[in-house]
């Protein structure tokens, strides 16, 4: 018998069933099929402006920063301006990102390389495929418009989000991952700060493995 | 690996004595149960979802075959492997055999309990594969040859003097007289030494919080990002985790979120919580090019519908540990086992049997401050309970109890004899305590009396007062 077979049939055992229970099969299909709700926490459920202003709290209470801009094409001047701001070098690298591959970085005089990035990569940019308000959460999509890496190995990370992707809870984001209709990617990743640490003596340090700062641009 | 639990009284007088563990330990105190009651102050609806997430769990214990058929079938589809193991050594030998067929030298590792139970490193190692863990903690702890002593903050138990020592010793290409005094030169340090770890690693192993049915995901959360490094940037990703790890639908997995973060470090939600289904798909730039999941039974399959199911239902948070008076002043390391605490007192003996783990269901107070905060309220003390009562049916107990307790039946069904005796002992017992009304010494009580004092009885006993009338 193989180990799959053995502990199947075990827990079957265990559970006083056999498999083919039509109504244990049923029950587990329709809890897949319409995979109901559980509370979702008020906090979350207010209008967009209301959820936008929990976002940025809960984030600037992370450490991460936020900042409008009026369209996407001002997305660079912005990340120069966060760049400067932080004494950063104006470079960065995006993925084969349909949003921010067209924008006209060189009139803001940055240096722009596309790909994953590597140990080098001191700036990555991405696009979020929403927010979710309740816990300051980003969400992305992993994919070749936004390569994980991105994520997590360079110093400094900077998210694009659209103001009317600012959802109240996981639930909201999950169904507008469904409605996409195609696969999902390898990785959704749920970003809810710079990367920290508090495995010495308990005492919180930003930049543990991942970036160290993380800067969201909200564009209108 | 699982050793040394029979050692637990020599433990915990070495670790009362240890005043480094026990400034250590002082963190846990000041940190984790100040955080965990913040997050539940902020959120009204925190007992609502403690209570979904119990039904959440036992719902799918009692279809625990169904959802880890499907969850399978999801991650082929996404263009992984499953594989099965029934135990410690298989799920060695088939993380070991896929190092192999990939040609790996070298491993990272996130965190992960799944491979502490099974002892992974050092089988790994013995067969000269470099090993190296991620996440700060579990780094800390494998320089110095320990193992975790908390499931969530496995360095809880050390110092930064303790960690600038064995940096200092460890990484001996760095320039000796580098400042290593702050936590953040520890921290950077750390950074810079393991980032060249998880670009040259052929495999990635992580653990798993989340198995989720519908859509084939594995879930991880760190506040490092260490867990996903470890699995993007090596050509392989295993991932390790056991049975009861899977949920039906991402709705379920909300739940369990919602409140686990809360629970273990007061956080809303870890920094980073990944979702992840098989390898890189064809267009993406990065991400490995296999992708494995180990499913660990180790006796698992065994429990469903059995007295200790709802053992199963643990999320892992660590709060029982962080509120357990025991494992506040012992630390995790005296208990001798993986998982230590209330849960680890319950699980271990399922996991390793009770003649080896015996001791651990007696390191308890049974206080119930762990069930009071367990996220799925497991009911740990009464677990605790039922595995004494087994143990004590195995071991014919000391002549002295038996006939201890012959004698209090005795008296016990003779009310008048009862009371006949107890009347003069409680005169002679509030006597001595004095003024002070405590009793600082007792003849036969020494084991009780060396550590602390007996409250001595006030007044006359029950019995007595309600004869003269008296009423509540
Ligand atoms: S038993 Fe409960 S409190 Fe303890 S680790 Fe598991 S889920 Fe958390």
């Amino acid at each position: 018998m193989s180990a799959r077979e053995a502990i199947l049939g075990r827990i079957k055992q265990s559970l006083n069933v056999s498999g083919d229970d039509a109504g244990r099969k049923h029950t587990v299909k329709s809890r897949l099929e319409t995979h109901p709700r559980h509370t979702i926490p008020e906090r979350g459920q207010l209008d967009l402006e209301g959820r936008i202003g929990l976002l940025a709290e809960i984030l600037e209470g992370q450490s991460a920063s936020i900042a409008p801009v009026a369209k996407i094409a001002d997305v660079p001047e912005e990340i120069l301006r966060y760049l400067r701001g932080h004494g950063l070098a104006p470079a960065l690298r995006i993925g084969e990102n349909p949003v921010l591959r067209p924008l006209d970085w060189e009139r803001a005089k940055l240096e722009v390389a596309a790909g994953a990035a590597d140990t080098h990569t001191l700036t990555g940019c991405s696009t979020a495929f929403c927010a979710i308000a309740e816990s300051g959460t980003l969400m992305l999509l992993s994919g070749p418009q936004n390569p994980a890496t991105l994520n997590y190995l360079p110093d400094n990370h900077i998210v694009v989000l659209k103001r009317e992707d600012v959802l109240a809870s996981y639930e909201e984001g999950w169904d507008k991952m469904r409605a996409r209709g195609a696969d999902i990617p390898r990785n959704v990743n749920y970003i809810s700060g710079p990367s920290r640490t508090a495995d010495i003596e308990q005492t919180i340090f930003l930049g543990a493995h991942g970036p160290r700062r993380l800067h969201v641009v909200m564009v209108k | 690996m699982l050793a040394g639990t029979g050692n637990f009284t020599e433990n915990t007088r070495k670790a009362l004595e240890d005043a480094a563990l026990q400034k250590a330990l002082g963190n846990v105190k000041r940190g984790f149960i100040a955080k965990r009651a913040k997050a539940r102050a902020a959120l009204p609806e925190f007992e609502t979802l403690r209570d979904e997430a119990k039904e959440i769990k036992i719902h799918t214990l009692a279809h625990m075959d169904l959802y880890l058929a499907r969850y399978e079938a999801q991650v082929k589809r996404a263009g992984g492997q499953v594989h099965w193991a029934r135990d410690s050594g298989q799920a060695r030998r088939i993380i070991a055999g896929i190092c192999k067929a990939a040609g790996a030298k070298s491993v990272t590792k996130g965190k992960s309990m799944i491979t502490e139970e099974i002892g992974l490193n050092r089988y790994l190692q013995a067969q000269g594969y470099e090993v190296v863990e991620t996440d700060l903690g579990e780094y800390l702890i494998q320089i110095r040859g320990e193992t975790p002593s908390h499931i969530i903050a496995p360095a809880v138990h050390l110092n930064k003097e303790q960690v600038e020592t064995d940096f200092r010793s460890h990484h001996k290409n760095l320039p000796p007289e580098r400042p290593l005094s702050k936590v953040s030169d520890l921290v950077n340090e750390a950074r810079q030494v393991l980032r060249e770890k998880f670009v040259n690693a052929d495999v990635g192993i992580t653990g798993a919080n989340f198995l989720i049915a519908e859509t084939g995901q594995s879930v991880i959360v760190t506040n490092e990002g260490n867990g996903d490094l470890t699995q993007t940037l090596p050509r392989v990703h295993i991932v390790a985790a056991s049975l009861e790890k899977v949920v039906p639908t991402l709705e379920d997995a909300s739940t369990l979120i919602r409140i686990l973060a809360r629970s273990a470090t007061g956080q809303d939600i870890s920094t980073y919580t990944t979702f992840t289904s098989g390898p890189k798909r064809e267009q993406d730039l990065d991400g490995p090019e296999e992708f494995h999941v180990v499913l660990l039974d180790n006796g698992r399959s065994g429990l469903p519908g059995g007295e200790f199911e709802d053992m199963l239902r643990c999320i892992r948070c660590g709060a029982c540990l962080n509120h357990c008076p025991v494992y506040q002043s012992v630390g995790g390391h005296a208990y001798g086992s993986v998982y230590p605490g209330p849960m680890g007192s319950v699980l271990t003996p399922l996991l390793q049997g009770v003649s080896e783990a015996r001791h651990l269901p007696h390191a308890c107070t049974l206080c119930g401050r762990c069930e009071a905060v367990c996220p799925v309220r497991i009911p740990l003390p009464a677990m605790l309970r039922r595995w004494r009562m087994r143990d004590f049916a195995k071991k014919p107990p000391l002549a002295k109890a038996k006939l201890g307790l012959k004698l209090w039946v005795f008296l016990a069904r003779h009310p008048a004899l009862y009371r006949l005796i107890t009347t003069p002992v409680i005169k002679i017992l509030a006597l001595t305590g004095g003024r002070k009304g405590r009793i600082c010494a007792l003849p036969f009580g020494g084991a009780w009396t060396d550590q602390r004092d007996l409250p001595a009885p006030q007044g006359t006993s029950f019995m007595a007062r309600w004869r003269k009338g008296e009423r509540p």
